[in-house]
């Protein structure tokens, strides 16, 4: 337990002084919750409501939790700094637990950060946005395990491609923040709902409203963070036991 | 006891042999440097001995344990400095030893003397608070190998420590490993003859996986009629034929 406290402390000064992890992580959702919120009081959207909104930026910002966790990783494989410490007494799980629960407090505070804004911009102050915290966590654990799959599996350069561009696309696409998914329709709401995205960007518009169903998605997005993980934990293993190789 | 004792020790990557049946015994404190051409097989051995590859077959003791039933055990006897310069490139000197004192079980008080010690040891008070990737090659190895030396490994496994520094720069690093000898058993690999020379107490030559010769740079140099310990090294890795 002290081993893996130490190591994950290192990982969350290591990810914290970078200026950019801070800029993108925190600054980046703002900035576009900013923009969506100016162009509502222009030309009223229903979707760019801040009821709505939020929770998709909310989510939205926890790609950029899967590209720094993803990058940290993938950037220890590449140098010999991660060979040093597989040499070490830490076991599997230190490593696993040392890389995935310091971002978890960083997720909570990005949406916590999220939502504070919204509350400047004219978002409700009410109980229902610590219910939405709460009914982030399974998201917030899906998006750090996908950084860990892919930081495990491939290299920095690499991890930039697929967290940086593919995974927040395809959270901002299939999520249903920029536009409505029932406007689409046929295949891509098909698409979207079988994609745990647009599920937790509804649950947690669900428990910001107040209304019924949250766990109707919420369990889409359990069943996706399980999975993740465990093929996160798998790869992150195989490449222990290979790294060398 | 030997503080290795390494038996028959075999590493295949598909058809290649990088490791072909190594025997050899290394005793306490000894400095040993493992001398070898590129894909001699010595990062190889590094690597099983320290844990981070399984052998095919054969084993290795470190001070009694073994490396294919024991590796937890292993690790924490032994610390690496690999290859290339393995530190927290944020974590500022200070920090990236306390986390590797930590790893190895210190708590708070103890990692932070252990890591006062090794900043006054070797030389890295005027930089103790700089981030490790502001650092000069030279100054990031000295650290790299400070923080294989603060758990107080019996066994330490220097893999080209002075690879890509200037004269300098290796000067002061084989300083700080002369002072290792005699107190922690060492393996050291390398591909600069005057290095093995200077710092070693025996010496191995690696060719195609296999062990070819054993001895000090004097033996070496003798057995092979050479002029020099480097024309000996060049007969011994380029002639093939059997391992010792």
């Amino acid at each position: 337990m002290k081993r893996m406290l130490a190591f994950s402390s290192r990982n969350v000064k290591e990810m914290l002084r970078d200026p950019l992890t801070v800029a993108f992580g925190i600054g980046f959702p703002v900035a576009v919750l900013l923009l969506l919120t100016a162009i509502q009081s222009n030309v009223p959207v229903d979707l760019f409501n801040l009821e709505k909104l939020t929770p998709g930026i909310a989510v939205f910002g926890l790609s950029f939790v899967s590209l720094f966790s993803a990058t940290l990783i993938s950037k220890d494989r590449s140098t010999s700094f991660l060979m040093r410490l597989f040499a070490s007494p830490l076991s599997s799980v230190d490593f696993i637990l040392g890389y995935t629960l310091p971002m978890l407090p960083i997720a909570i505070a990005q949406s916590v950060v999220c939502f504070g804004v919204a509350m400047i911009l004219g978002l409700t102050p009410t109980l229902n946005i610590i219910k939405v915290l709460i009914v982030l966590l399974p998201a917030d654990i899906l998006f750090i395990a996908i950084g860990l799959l892919v930081g495990s599996i491939f290299n920095d350069k690499q991890v930039g491609g697929l967290c940086g561009a593919l995974l927040t696309n395809l959270t901002a696409w299939l999520s249903g923040t920029w536009f409505d998914l029932e406007l689409v329709g046929g295949a891509f709401k098909t698409a979207s709902y079988a994609l745990p995205f647009a599920r937790a960007v509804d649950a947690s518009r669900l428990a910001l409203s107040g209304g019924q169903g949250v766990f109707t998605h919420l369990v889409w997005v359990i069943g996706y963070a399980a999975v993740v993980m465990v093929l996160a934990v798998l790869a992150f293993r195989k490449k222990m036991n290979g790294e060398n190789r | 006891m030997y503080a290795i004792e390494i038996k028959e020790l075999t590493k295949k990557f598909k058809d290649f042999t990088a490791v072909d049946g190594l025997s050899l015994e290394i005793n306490d404190g000894e400095l040993f440097a493992l001398l070898g051409v590129n894909g001699a097989g010595k990062t190889t051995t590094i690597k099983m001995l320290s844990c981070l590859l399984k052998p095919d077959s054969g084993d290795a003791l470190l001070l009694g344990k073994s490396i294919v039933s024991e590796p937890a055990k292993v690790k924490q006897i032994i610390n690496v400095s690999p290859q290339e310069t393995a530190v927290a490139r944020n974590l500022t000197v200070r920090e990236n030893l306390e986390l590797v004192a930590a790893v190895y079980g210190s708590d708070k008080k103890a990692a932070v003397t252990h890591a006062q010690n090794m900043i006054e040891a070797f030389d890295l008070t005027q930089c103790a608070s700089k981030k490790a990737k502001t650092l000069s090659g030279g100054t990031q190895r000295r650290l790299s190998i400070a923080m294989a030396l603060i758990s107080e490994p019996k066994i330490l496994f220097l893999d080209e420590p002075t690879l890509g520094l200037d004269v300098i720069a290796r000067r002061e690093l084989w300083s700080a490993v002369r002072k290792l000898k005699g107190k922690v058993t060492v393996i050291l690999t390398t591909h600069y003859m005057e290095e093995a020379e200077e710092l070693s107490d025996r010496i191995g030559i690696m060719s195609k996986g296999k062990l070819r010769a054993v001895g000090t740079a004097e033996e070496l140099t003798r057995s092979q009629n050479a002029k020099n310990f480097e024309e000996a090294f060049v007969n011994i890795a380029t002639q093939g034929g059997d391992a010792v």
